[in-house]
């Protein structure tokens, strides 16, 4: 995958409103998660301030996408703390669901609802988690369609879609419950290359307007213009982390340097 | 027509091809017949082997079917009949169904009261058709809770305030499980949802309908279940088995997918246990060995014993389809629900067991035309379900000797049934493709 082509700048980067608070949105310290007996996350800390973009990359199975899935406990850490917007993720139903709602997620194979319209994808859990009334969850749904301009397709199913519109639907159905910080879990991975740009467009106005992101990604061209932190991660354990320029054009540590050369080398 | 220059690389196309009828053999029957019956020579021999085959067969059935005898009084008088109108085969003697369609339907129920079970096949009409069909109106729904109440009186009879007495305990349970949550609490709620109506039924229900009934008699007459029999058997045991095995079967199946210990392994070894022996043996054990266990002063309805039977049943086979349904499910659908902060009863009710159970309508659909086939077992233990009131019919001795023709006739009700319920799973199939997979 080369610069060029991934790629989406098309326009000047808006920079007016992305800045980084003092306040902490996500803290992760000594946090340790094992598969059985494969220790795949080691001893993580990491702090998040609110309006920050930050981009996680690093080899497969280094750990990546375990780490930003057990900040809504879709994987459970055996060891650590995890603090997401002052609630403790512990083993209490109640506190996930609460920061589960207040997280929203997207994922590399859009987990849209197949049997649900765009419409009801995007109303669903406003109404049965929020208990909003369903009038106000079509007007907020049609907001975000478009926004990730697709409100003419709100009464397909999602497999009438193409790939990036799909996820572009996924975007917003998070976006319908207000979440205060946004997962991406590679979210360009499954896409055609003509439809990574449509899906990276959205992720950029969304930084545009201060959301909080980690992104699970490839995409450096988007690392380089829209994250104020770059995280590298092997073995389970973050290796490096810096400014995006800094990142890219002076790694330091050996493994970094060699996933560079190897992901921007062709 | 051709303008392409083979010789040379380079080509440009100046004139489009217009588009042109397909030749004969190609569209409509012609091609049909060439490429299902005659598209080779053993194809060909084939399809006039099995043309002559089947021509045989009918040649032999139709003239005595459709010959049959549909007015006589025996099977003495049938061949009588036959004999003088100098026929040279044998023909149907139709005439047993005639005589004696209304046992085959209803069983030894009082004829004078056949309105009743007539009466509640409407009900059940009525009841099932806004779940079959979206576009009935949604406030049937509430016809349809109180239909089972309905139809129980319909059919036995006896003072109305019975089932309004019972039916009020699944009211009782209701409000407690809506109202009751912001005074109780989540789970003192479901519990006390399902014990007081409980104690209701077994301390209170009984005398209410008594006090009631002294107040407002209102009532029919009643009817035992040993005078029931026939089709009208079979379906009030094989509805009764669909409607409640289909919501437990369900859940064993989410009890077998969950991560607590102890409900996981009780819905495992009740599917097992129940899957693992033949119907026939549970029904002999509903109907004899049940009476050693319980107090002798208990009498606790052969037919009852037998729908629950079935339903347990038919509910373990539900429950390792459905479990099948949620397996198909990529992980991702419960991931997308949890992380929309949807809790677990509201991800399994509006993401996943609509999924699932729509994988899984031809294995449901399939296991509840096994169930309704299925009651004809009852006969062994004494019920007279059609199969057991052809045996009575011909213990009569006007009719000792007649097999095909009741045969025929309980065998094409049966196919009615179950082909319907067929058909209806395909077009529920089909409605509900949403364009994925």
């Amino acid at each position: 995958m080369t610069d060029a082509q991934t790629n989406p700048k098309t326009r000047e980067i808006d920079r007016s409103q992305m800045a980084v608070s003092d306040e902490v949105a996500i803290d992760i310290s000594g946090m340790n998660k094992w598969y059985g007996t494969f220790h795949v996350l080691r001893d993580i800390d990491l702090t998040v301030n609110r309006g920050e973009r930050i981009v996680i990359c690093g080899p497969s199975g280094s750990g990546k996408s375990t780490l930003i899935r057990c900040i809504n406990a879709l994987e459970e850490h055996q060891q650590g703390r995890i603090v997401v917007d002052g609630t403790e993720l512990s083993n209490d139903v109640k506190n996930i669901d609460k920061i589960r709602s207040e997280v929203g997620m997207c994922f590399q194979h859009f987990n849209l609802f197949p049997h649900l319209t765009i419409l009801e994808n995007c109303t669903l859990a406003p109404i049965w988690v929020r208990k909003t009334p369903k009038k106000e969850a079509e007007e907020t749904a049609m907001h975000f369609l478009n926004k990730v301009k697709i409100p003419e397709q709100a009464d397909k199913y999602p497999g009438q879609l193409s790939g990036g519109q799909q996820q572009r639907v996924a975007i917003a159905r998070s976006l319908c419950m207000r979440p205060r910080i946004m997962l991406f879990d590679e979210p360009t991975s499954a896409l055609d290359p003509e439809m990574i740009k449509e899906v990276l467009d959205t992720m950029i106005e969304l930084a545009e307007e201060g959301m909080t992101m980690l992104c699970v990604t490839h995409e450096m061209g988007f690392a380089r213009q829209v994250a104020n932190r770059v995280i590298f991660m092997d073995d389970g354990q973050i290796v490096e982390q810096n400014e995006p320029e800094a990142f890219f054009t002076n790694p330091q540590s050996d493994r970094t340097k060699l996933f560079l050369s190897q992901i921007l080398g062709h | 027509m051709s303008d392409t220059h083979a010789q040379s690389v380079q080509f440009v196309r100046d004139t489009m091809i217009p588009e042109q009828d397909a030749p004969i053999t190609e569209k409509g029957a012609v091609k049909w017949v060439r490429e299902n019956l005659f598209s080779s020579w053993l194809n060909a021999i084939l399809t006039i082997v099995s043309i002559l085959v089947v021509y045989w067969v009918l040649a032999h059935i139709l003239p005595w079917m459709l010959g049959g005898i549909w007015v006589a009084e025996s099977l003495t008088q049938c061949r009588e009949i036959r004999d003088a109108s100098g026929i040279g085969y044998d023909v149907a003697c139709w005439a047993v169904i005639s005589d004696r369609w209304h046992q085959l339907l209803f069983g030894f129920y009082p004829s004078g009261l056949y309105w009743r079970p007539i009466l509640t096949l409407i009900v059940f009409g009525a009841a099932i058709a806004p779940i079959l069909f979206s576009g009935v109106s949604r406030k049937m729904l509430l016809f349809s809770i109180a239909a089972p109440f309905l139809a129980y009186w319909l059919l036995w009879g006896g003072s109305i305030w019975g089932p309004v007495a019972a039916a009020l305990g699944f009211v009782i349970g209701w409000a407690i499980m809506t109202y009751g949550e912001g005074v109780l609490g989540a789970l003192a709620s479901i519990i006390a949802a399902l014990v007081v109506p409980i104690l209701y039924w077994l301390f209170v229900a009984g005398a209410l309908a008594g006090v009631l009934q002294d107040f407002l008699p209102i009532g029919i007459e009643n009817i035992r279940s040993d005078q029931f029999g026939g089709f009208m058997l079979a379906l009030i045991i094989g509805v009764s088995g669909i409607v409640l095995s289909l919501p437990l079967g369900i859940l064993l199946a989410l009890g077998r997918q969950s991560d607590l210990f102890i409900i996981n392994k009780c819905s495992v070894i009740f599917i097992e246990v129940i899957r693992g022996v033949p119907l026939i043996v549970w029904l002999f054990t509903a109907s004899l060995l049940l009476n050693y266990f319980l107090p002798p002063e208990v009498s606790f309805d052969l037919m009852l014993r037998v729908i629950i039977m079935v339903t347990l049943f038919a509910s373990a086979y539900i429950a390792e389809v459905v479990r099948g349904g949620l397996a198909a499910l990529p992980r991702g659908q419960y991931e997308g629900a949890d992380s929309l902060g949807l809790d677990y009863w509201q991800s399994m009710r509006l993401i996943i067991l609509p999924q699932a159970l729509k994988i899984s309508i031809p294995g449901i659909v399939s296991t509840f035309i096994g169930l309704f086939k299925d009651t004809t077992l009852v006969v062994f233990i004494g019920l007279l379900d059609p199969i057991g009131l052809s045996n009575a019919i011909r213990a009569d001795s006007d009719w000792n000797g007649i097999y095909w023709e009741l045969f025929i006739f309980i065998g094409l009700c049966f196919f009615i049934f179950c082909f319907s319920m067929s058909r209806y799973s395909q077009w529920l199939e089909r409605k509900l493709t949403t364009g994925h997979h």
